[in-house]
């Protein structure tokens, strides 16, 4: 958005490997050997705020899994910084959706935050004095500092959707997966969302967030990747995000498509 | 906790654990029949006799079960949490023909069959056998878990049964005995065999203190643990092993059929006592010790009676407390809040009936011991759907909060203190009315009860950001309500009492 003078779609400058955050080539990833997504490729310049966008169904959650290897890959590549996920995880934060998990687990959100420096404990030890401030800190940074000591369940869901984040901001990385964070929050936490995707930029991080309200992507993301099971488009949100482009990624364009791997599913499954 | 862990086995076994190691010697009781239930009532010495630990036996025994109670307490939490209780069930019943076979092969070879690491070794093998059915059958099939579970925990069980008939007919080695794995029977078990169930149950102990976060995100959050680069396979293999080795030592003291009850009845009663997993698996751990203990004890005083049983009925004894009296959880403290929160929420309603009532007629400002500020019982009944039983429950429970006065003739008179917290809470409904208003399309005439409905549940941030939203259109103080309240006229009685009832 910000940098309306780069030309469309042709590779800006050259990047590094180990500067580029993400890079997928072909990625394929199949469910129960039904295609989720096929042959996905983009890359993404650092220091960008990213949105995947799509209909339900076009793959975006299982998109962010199979980059960091959560689901196994039918084909293709992933890169982060140049380097394979395994190589690299230190360096990414994981926001997953507030449905994955059972809130009415008997932590609170403290703990929760802590968690995300387990990797950083290191086995067998126990979480330390300092790391709990440093939770804190993360808590105080999404607002929600006065609830670090209510069990989870007691959190409303925008209070729950920030202790995630706050956990993955806790690691300090510089690449953040985030899945569906605006999904059914309140105004406050949006807000509070927003404002902390724009610091990350500040900090030169990159971030790519699954995103549903079409309206709020101009506002949001200054990248964006326009998928239904394919890619449709991705770049600058300026010279992407179009009514052409948003046409062939929510139209009836791919009910072929859908049919075919239907049909192959069907035949699967009769075997 | 470790602390905790540490001083509770030494406080609790000290002595024995002395006497357990000079004299490591033991003989097999003579085995009454499984069938055998016949109940003679204990004498007063016989209960001395067990509760001060006074028989060698009896000391052997409890120090067995009370270990693998705090074993199985701990490692339950996590197969609990985990959402895996019922695959411990069905792994404890797939061990059964492991037994027979394992009993079929040692005498077979001509070694002792009933000698326990024998026995539970073919248990373990198995079990395992059983757990990777259930797997194999849930990935290779389009089965889902519970039919899994529920073909494997038969069929291995019927199997076991099968196999123990044949054992019986067998010429070699008498077999009686091995039926006690099925119940549970803690008389068979010998100093060796405590040592084994302590040792196994301390291990496995270690083990899940040391990986207590990792398995704590295993449980919480599988998908992060992945994306962190925990080996959440291995992590779950673990537990799944901790499980295996919990129910194995179990087997001989708690039943293979009842073993499910260790490892999930204290866990399950913990969980109402806190909101943290590591209250949880301390209170945990102390109830799977306290149902070891005092179950094996029972046992001791009826001979007859399968220690399983006695163990399970203590553990839910147990759990029938936790569950009613449990805090925060329990059943009795919810519904105390709940109580709690429907008397605030008629207090409130009496409080802005009076204030709305002196409001619409001009009222309010006149001091409070003059008389046009009484208001008549009759006049509030029509304003909410109460009965006058109910209303005078109300006003007297009010009255004790002085919070307002009652006064001859069925007059009331809200105080000082009443007049303040009527204020307040008028102004939440009216702010919570006018945020419905303007933000969620509600129609003026239908707010005043869709506000009902939550306004007592508001917290003090959310009143916060509704007066930020709110408060500027506003004149004075308390807001406006916005919507005419009809108090004084006689012929909007009968629309308007059907308009409250709802609420």
């Amino acid at each position: 958005m910000n940098n309306k003078q780069n030309p469309a779609h042709t590779p800006q400058v050259e990047l590094p490997p180990e500067e580029t955050p993400v890079s997928v080539y072909d990625l394929t990833v199949a469910y129960h050997r039904k295609p989720v997504i096929w042959d996905v490729s983009f890359e993404i310049p650092p220091g960008k705020l990213v949105g995947i966008v799509g209909p339900n169904g076009a793959g975006k959650s299982t998109l962010i899994k199979a980059i960091m290897g959560l689901i196994p890959k039918a084909s293709g590549r992933v890169q982060i910084f140049g380097k394979p996920y395994q190589k690299n995880r230190h360096r990414v934060g994981y926001v997953p959706q507030r449905e994955s998990v059972d809130w009415d687990f008997p932590v609170d959100a403290l703990d929760v935050v802590t968690m995300g420096l387990y990797k950083e404990i290191g086995w067998c030890l126990p979480v330390r004095k300092k790391h709990r401030a440093r939770a804190m800190e993360a808590l105080e940074r999404v607002g929600i500092a006065d609830y670090a000591h209510r069990q989870i369940s007691q959190l409303s869901g925008g209070q729950q959707q920030r202790t995630f984040l706050a956990r993955a901001l806790v690691q300090n990385a510089d690449l953040y997966l985030m899945d569906e964070p605006f999904a059914a929050v309140d105004a406050a936490t949006e807000k509070a969302i927003v404002q902390i995707l724009q610091e990350m930029k500040q900090a030169g991080k990159t971030a790519l967030v699954i995103h549903h309200d079409l309206q709020t992507v101009p506002e949001y993301f200054d990248y964006v990747i326009l998928l239904n099971m394919r890619v449709i488009d991705h770049g600058l949100t300026a010279e992407v995000f179009t009514p052409e482009n948003l046409q062939k990624t929510y139209g009836g364009r791919l009910t072929l498509l859908e049919e075919a791997t239907e049909t192959m599913r069907r035949r699967e499954q009769s075997l | 906790m470790k602390p905790f862990v540490l001083v509770f086995l030494f406080a609790s076994f000290w002595p024995e654990c002395l006497i357990l190691a000079a004299t490591e010697t033991g003989t097999i009781q003579t085995q009454q029949s499984i069938t055998d239930r016949s109940i003679a009532i204990p004498e007063w010495n016989d209960w001395k006799r067990v509760f001060l630990l006074k028989d060698y036996n009896t000391r052997i025994v409890v120090f067995g079960t009370t270990l693998l109670g705090m074993a199985a307490g701990m490692i339950g939490s996590f197969a609990l949490l985990r959402k895996r209780a019922l695959m411990g069930d069905a792994l404890s019943h797939a061990t059964l023909p492991g037994i027979a076979i394992a009993f079929i092969i040692a005498t077979g070879l001509g070694l002792d069959g009933k000698t326990l690491p024998v026995l539970l070794a073919g248990a373990a093998v198995s079990g395992l056998l059983g757990v990777a059915t259930i797997l194999l059958i849930r990935n290779m099939t389009r089965l889902k878990e519970d039919a899994a579970l529920g073909i494997v925990l038969s069929v291995f069980f019927g199997a076991g049964i099968a196999l123990l008939g044949i054992v019986q007919q067998m010429k070699t080695g008498h077999a009686a005995g091995l039926e006690s794995f099925i119940y549970g029977k803690t008389a068979s078990m010998v100093a060796s065999d405590a040592w084994l169930i302590g040792c196994a149950g301390l291990s496995c102990m270690l083990i899940s203190l040391l990986l207590y976060k990792e398995l704590t995100l295993l449980c919480f959050d599988e998908g992060f643990a992945v994306s962190r680069g925990f080996p959440v396979i291995l992590l779950d293999m673990t537990l799944m092993g901790l499980v295996v080795v919990v129910t194995i030592i179990g087997l001989q003291a708690v039943g293979l059929i009842l073993m499910i009850s260790l490892l999930v009845i204290p866990p399950a009663a913990a969980r109402f006592w806190t909101e943290k997993i590591v209250n949880m698996t301390v209170v945990a751990i102390i109830l799977g010790a306290l149902s070891g203990m005092i179950g094996s004890a029972m046992s001791a005083i009826f001979p007859n009676l399968p220690s399983g049983a006695m163990i399970v009925l203590v553990a839910t004894a147990m759990f029938l407390f936790s569950m009613v009296f449990g805090i925060p959880r329990g059943i009795l403290i919810r519904k105390l809040r709940r109580h709690e929160l429907n008397r605030k929420v008629n207090r409130q309603h009496l409080l802005r009936g009076l204030y709305e009532f002196l409001e619409a007629r001009g009222r309010l400002k006149e001091k409070q011991s003059s008389e046009s500020t009484f208001v008549p019982l009759s006049k509030l009944l029509q304003m909410r759907s109460w009965s006058l039983a109910k209303l005078k429950k109300i006003v007297k429970r009010a009255q004790q909060e002085q919070l307002v006065v009652a006064l001859q003739e069925d007059q009331l008179r809200l105080t000082k203190a009443g007049l303040l917290e009527a204020t307040r809470i008028v102004h939440e409904h009216r702010l919570w009315e006018l945020y419905l208003i303007t933000y969620a399309d509600v129609a003026p005439s239908k707010v005043d009860q869709d506000a009902d409905a939550i306004e007592h549940v508001l917290e003090p941030e959310v009143i916060a950001e509704l007066e930020s939203l709110l408060v500027q259109q506003s004149t004075e103080g308390i807001l406006q309500s916005p919507h005419t309240i009809e108090i004084h006229q006689e012929e909007t009685k009968a629309r308007h009492s059907s308009r409250r009832r709802s609420t």
